[in-house]
């Protein structure tokens, strides 16, 4: 698998690969030929996002002034294409009142982390560290 | 969906998942890790919840 993974990218292709899995959630193991994986990740991880925007969660501003915010901002765009198109729609305003806005930014910054650690998984898998 | 609880068995679900299908490459290893990363999340958010009682804020 290690030296299949590593021929299929090529030399510089690890960067272009990285993106694409931060892009779009899965699409490093889908690249990578492991395709329950990467349909699994997409479909888990884009639900996940859907959720907390479905549920009146908040994509936060990257505000330096509140690091908290910062960071919760920081995770959001960990997701990728999804939080671009969120952001583009004027998704993800946030209704502080709503019973569910907790859970719904913790739904929406786990998707993000999470999309960040399969980035890493992809970067592992093809370094053969996995 | 309202229900807190139903939330957080959904949460729990979709992150045991993430997490077994990267932390694991066998299917039965998958879904026997996901069970436990799964019941983890559940189990530990009730007893949590009930510290809460005596040491709430």
């Amino acid at each position: 698998m290690r030296a299949d993974a590593a021929r299929q990218v090529g030399g510089g292709g690890l960067v272009v690969l990285a993106l694409a899995s931060w892009l779009v959630p899965g699409a490093g193991h889908l690249w990578l030929g492991r395709r329950t994986k990467g349909i699994i990740l997409l479909v888990a991880l884009t639900t996940m996002f859907g959720i907390g925007l479905a549920l009146h969660g908040r994509l936060f501003p990257f505000e330096a002034s509140q690091p908290l915010v910062l960071l919760a901002a920081i995770a959001d765009a960990a997701m990728g294409a999804p939080y671009a198109i969120a952001w583009a729609f004027n998704l993800g305003e946030g209704q502080p009142a709503a019973l569910t806005y907790e859970y719904a930014n913790a739904f929406l910054i786990a998707a993000g982390l999470l999309n960040m650690l399969t980035v890493l998984d992809v970067y592992d898998t093809v370094l053969g560290r996995k | 969906m309202t229900s807190h609880f139903l939330l957080l068995l959904l949460f729990s679900f979709f992150v045991a998942l993430v997490f077994a299908v990267l932390m694991r490459n066998e299917p039965r290893d998958q879904v026997r890790f996901g069970a436990m990363v799964f019941g983890a999340f559940v189990l530990s958010a009730v007893v949590i919840g009930w510290l809460m009682y005596p040491f709430s804020l």
